[in-house]
């Protein structure tokens, strides 16, 4: 049954306006009256549990009071205290897993406080005031190596920058931002809001970066760890987990979502991007959501998303899925694919069977078969930590559990004056925001430990 | 189903909500789209001599709710500023017009024999139903030595009302100001000057918020702002008050009330009729969300009765007089404490925090297994009701009787008063 004709894979399939229009914010900013009503909601409970709930504990019945009061200012002093990358986190965080989750007025009317959209309108407001709330205490003339520019590494050198001491951030890639940059949906985080929020947490000062340096082939923990006082490992997640089917590597159409995603970020003209008439995405989490309605969004006219769990156990929370299926996505759940079925080295078809659970709650899989017809495959089954660059050549290797970092309470890991935090570490939850906690404890303890070794 | 006709000095309208006088009743225009609306009755925007008042811009404050709702209301302008001719032709063509209604005409005119006895025939022409002197306004009139400036001094009062029935047979309703210390003075006043009613309240003195760019009061008039008069919600309270001290009072019990302040719907209407009123005027409410709003009146106002089994107004008016008292013969044996509903409970833990940090530390804030709890400690409570006001879930937090034993102690009575009058 498979097709005859050459794969549908194709650049420019919207009118340019439709592009524009497609990769628009998915939720256009509140405006000033919209968030003096929306903060009027808020309680200000006391010991609120929202606070309990956010990763990074921003305070926030008191700034949404702030925003109430017309302090609109302070409102976003108060969250960028708690978390340095609260405007992105604003954009990206599933807030309906978080913080709104939590919120009180869920309990009698279904309908939590818009938290997220408030703490944008804060940031926002503050950003665009081109100011930087804060200052460095006085310096301690300590330096310390951030490897990893993402949300982790940018929050923890900037609470340190703060604390007074000297940091230096390395980058394998042109830009700093990690996934910010690379990663998050395009709709989420327009007008290059990513580099301005680099440039906004840099102007703390104290930071200075060198992008482009890879550790592993440009520099070594071991010459980090003798050149400088401490070092804080965002690496993130650098391999993608393989479907493990025959021709994945060797059929064309077979696309790695993650790098596909980076490349439609760094793209001026989302058009330019070849995208397939009919689009099987593998995959469950945030990745698999991103690219099913990215690649829609580009004008694929068919995008099947095949999960082999229930719904509820996809990492894409049920907020997420009925976007994805308010775009045009459908969503096919207990199958994994068993085949790549291809025809002139180009992918064809993907051959599902059917899984359920068996007695002992193990996904089996039916025997039963269906095939999808497609132009186009995005793998989207996870990422890995790549411990080469850590541990390849150096003296003394860092202890792993699940293959990523093993840190303790305060992400510091089993070598003396390493760090590490965000999706790198084994308690990650893989969430921007939880980044950014990482990279806020480490600091305080990195602080702790420089000035007891003083 | 509840009749809402109301006979207020025999003036007969066909529901007890009339407009105040203010600009919702300044011209034809606007009354006989309140009349079409459903109002009962209009006291029409104060009349003045010629030549008419000349008024300012801009010319209101006001005070809002969090959810940007105006919950108090400042106006500093005058008196109708349009021609006397103008108003009584409109008058009398309205009256005409709605012969069921009832209409009222507010006065104001310097205090001399003479400047009313020349208005009053005027007026009497129009076939209106009464004449309400407005001793009231509290800024800018007050200022010539009318408005609130009579209505500050009883004597003044009852030297006008007594002028006014002796030159009309229109029934006289004397407006009073609450800028003053104790409204039963005035009311006294005017009651022994020969006044068939009082309505209360004028407006308050106020300065609703400085503009702090110009660093000038609001409103704002070219760089300057005054005091003016302040209505809305926010004064019901003010209103209830002194509405409740003159029906209560041995002097004036019994005297009718219209009245006036912060009503806005058939709640707030029955709250002040239950203190005697005969009718109610509304102002603000009317300015805030137009005049449709009567129709939550009198349907509310019916839908209330019939659940209460009251067949007209004169069945619940007055009812709750009885019961305002004076503190001193409170129950000082009654208890009272606060119980938590808990599954109505959201668990803000705003009773807690305020009991804890401000009160009597008896909210107990709890984790069962992760989840939050807050508790009544009975023992620490004295059922002040402070954690009901500020639970944002209408019915979570009640305030529960406790049986004490012990039977009626007021503070005359209890031996604790170190002024107890001995026990004859
Ligand atoms: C497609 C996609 C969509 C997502 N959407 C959301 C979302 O909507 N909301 C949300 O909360 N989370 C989302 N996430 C997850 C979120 O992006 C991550 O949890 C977060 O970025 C983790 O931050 P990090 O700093 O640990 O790592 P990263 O953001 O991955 O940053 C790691 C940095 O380290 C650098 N690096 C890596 N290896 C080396 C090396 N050897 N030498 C030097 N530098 C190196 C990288 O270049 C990168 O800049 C998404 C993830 C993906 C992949
Ligand atoms: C803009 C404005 C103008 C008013 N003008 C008069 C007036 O001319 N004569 C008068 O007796 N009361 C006047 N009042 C007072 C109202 O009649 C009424 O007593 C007061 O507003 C309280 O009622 P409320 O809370 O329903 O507004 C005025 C009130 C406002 C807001
Ligand atoms: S950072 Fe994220 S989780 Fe925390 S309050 Fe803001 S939107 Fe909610
Ligand atoms: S739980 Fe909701 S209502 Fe309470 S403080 Fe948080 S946002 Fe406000
Ligand atoms: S104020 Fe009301 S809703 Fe909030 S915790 Fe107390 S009882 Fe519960």
């Amino acid at each position: 049954m498979t097709q005859s004709a050459a794969p549908d894979i194709a650049a420019g399939r919207l009118r340019p306006d439709e592009i524009a229009a497609n990769f628009e914010d998915i939720k256009p900013p509140l405006d000033g009256k919209r968030a003096l009503i929306e903060s009027s909601r808020c309680y200000f409970c006391h010991d609120a549990p929202c606070i309990e709930a956010c990763p990074t504990s921003i305070d926030i019945p008191n700034f949404i009071r702030m925003i109430n009061t017309g302090n609109t200012l302070g409102a976003a002093e108060k969250i960028l205290e708690a978390n340095i990358l609260g405007g992105m986190c604003a954009r990206v965080c599933p807030t309906e897993i978080l913080c709104e989750d939590k919120c009180v007025r869920n309990t009698s009317e279904d309908k939590p406080v818009n938290i997220g959209m408030l703490q944008r309108y804060a940031v926002d407001h503050l950003m665009e005031q081109g100011r930087h709330p804060f200052t460095r205490a006085a310096p301690t003339n300590m330096r310390v190596a951030v490897v990893g520019g993402g949300p982790a590494g940018l929050s923890c050198a900037h609470r340190l920058a703060t604390l007074g001491h000297n940091v230096t951030i390395f980058d394998a890639r042109n830009k700093l931002g990690g996934l910010n940059e690379y990663g998050i949906a395009t709709y989420k985080t327009v007008n290059n809001f990513a580099q301005a929020e680099v440039d906004f947490v840099l102007a703390i000062g104290g930071i200075s970066m060198k992008t482009g340096q890879m550790l592993g082939r440009d520099i070594t923990l071991d010459e980090l760890r003798r050149d400088f006082d401490a070092v804080f490992l965002g690496l993130g997640l650098s391999g993608v987990n393989a479907l493990g089917l025959d021709g994945e590597e060797q059929l064309s159409g077979v696309v790695d979502a993650v790098s596909y995603i980076a490349d439609l970020r760094q793209a001026t003209d989302k058009g330019s991007l070849k995208v397939g008439r009919k689009v099987v995405v593998i995959g469950g989490g945030n990745t698999a959501i991103d690219i099913a309605v990215q690649s829609r969004k580009l004008g694929a006219e068919d995008v099947t998303l095949v999960y082999r769990r229930a719904p509820e156990n996809m990492s894409a929370t049920w907020h997420e899925q009925e976007f994805a299926q308010i775009n045009g996505v459908k969503i096919k759940h207990w199958a994994r694919p068993v085949r790549l079925i291809g025809q002139n080295g180009a992918v064809r078809e993907v051959e599902f069977e059917r899984t359920l659970l068996d007695d002992r709650g193990r996904l089996v899989g039916t025997g039963e078969t269906f095939s999808i017809l497609c132009d186009q495959v995005f793998k989207a089954i996870g990422q890995r930590f790549v411990n080469d660059p850590v541990n390849g050549k150096a003296r003394e290797s860092i202890d792993l559990i699940d293959g990523k970092i093993a840190v303790n309470e305060e992400m510091k890991t089993s070598l003396a004056n390493v760090w590490a935090g965000g999706d790198c570490v084994a308690s990650g939850t893989d969430l921007t925001v939880q980044g950014v906690e990482d990279g806020k404890v480490a600091a305080h303890a990195i602080d702790r430990y420089l000035r007891g070794a003083n | 189903m509840a009749d809402l006709r109301s006979s207020f000095l025999g003036i007969k309208s066909p529901n007890p909500f009339w407009l105040a006088s203010a600009p919702p009743t300044d011209k034809e225009y606007n009354v006989v789209r309140a009349f079409k609306a459903g109002w009962g009755g209009v006291v029409w925007k104060t009349l003045g001599e010629d030549p008419p008042i000349v008024n300012v811009s801009s010319r209101y404050g006001a005070l809002h709710s969090a959810d940007q709702r105006m919950i108090g209301f400042n106006n500093i302008e005058l008196i109708t500023d349009r021609p006397l001719d103008v108003n009584l032709r409109e008058i009398k063509q309205v009256k005409r017009d709605w012969p069921d209604r009832a209409v009222v005409v507010s006065l104001m005119v310097p205090c001399t024999e003479q400047a009313w006895k020349a208005i009053l025939p005027r007026v009497e022409e129009t076939g209106a139903d009464a004449v309400e002197l407005n001793f009231g306004c509290p800024h800018g009139m007050s200022e010539r030595g009318m408005g609130s400036a009579v209505g500050q001094v009883p004597e003044y009062v009852g030297m006008v009302a007594k002028w006014c029935k002796q030159h009309t047979r229109m029934p006289v309703i004397v407006k009073l100001t609450p800028n003053i210390t104790d409204v039963r003075k005035p009311a006294r006043a005017a009651k022994e000057g020969g006044a068939d009613a009082v309505s209360l309240i004028n407006t308050i003195n106020s300065i609703t918020s400085i503009d702090l760019d110009i660093m000038a009061p609001t409103p704002t008039v070219d760089g300057k702002g005054t005091h003016g008069g302040y209505c809305g919600p926010a004064v019901k309270p003010i209103a209830m008050h002194m509405v409740a001290d003159i029906a209560r009072d041995p002097e004036t019990y019994g005297l009718p009330i219209s009245a006036i302040g912060g009503i806005a719907n058939w709640r707030d209407a029955a709250e002040f009729i239950s203190l005697s009123a005969g009718t109610v005027q509304v102002c603000t409410a009317a300015m805030h969300y137009g005049f449709k709003i009567v129709d939550d009146m009198i349907s509310g106002l019916k839908n209330w009765m019939d659940s209460k089994g009251y067949a007209t107004i004169e069945d619940f008016r007055g009812k709750a007089v009885p019961n305002v008292t004076d503190w001193q013969y409170l129950n000082i044996n009654y208890k009272s404490i606060a119980r938590i509903d808990q599954d109505k409970c959201i668990k803000c833990g705003l009773c807690h925090i305020a009991c804890e940090d401000t009160s009597h530390q008896a909210i107990a804030k709890m984790k069962d297994n992760g989840t939050r709890r807050y508790q009544v400690i009975d023992g620490e409570c004295v059922g002040c009701n402070l954690c009901a006001h500020v639970c944002p879930v209408p019915e979570c937090i009640s305030m529960v009787s406790v049986d004490t034993g012990r039977s009626y102690l007021n503070w005359t009575q209890d031996p604790r008063n170190p002024m107890r009058k001995a026990a004859e």
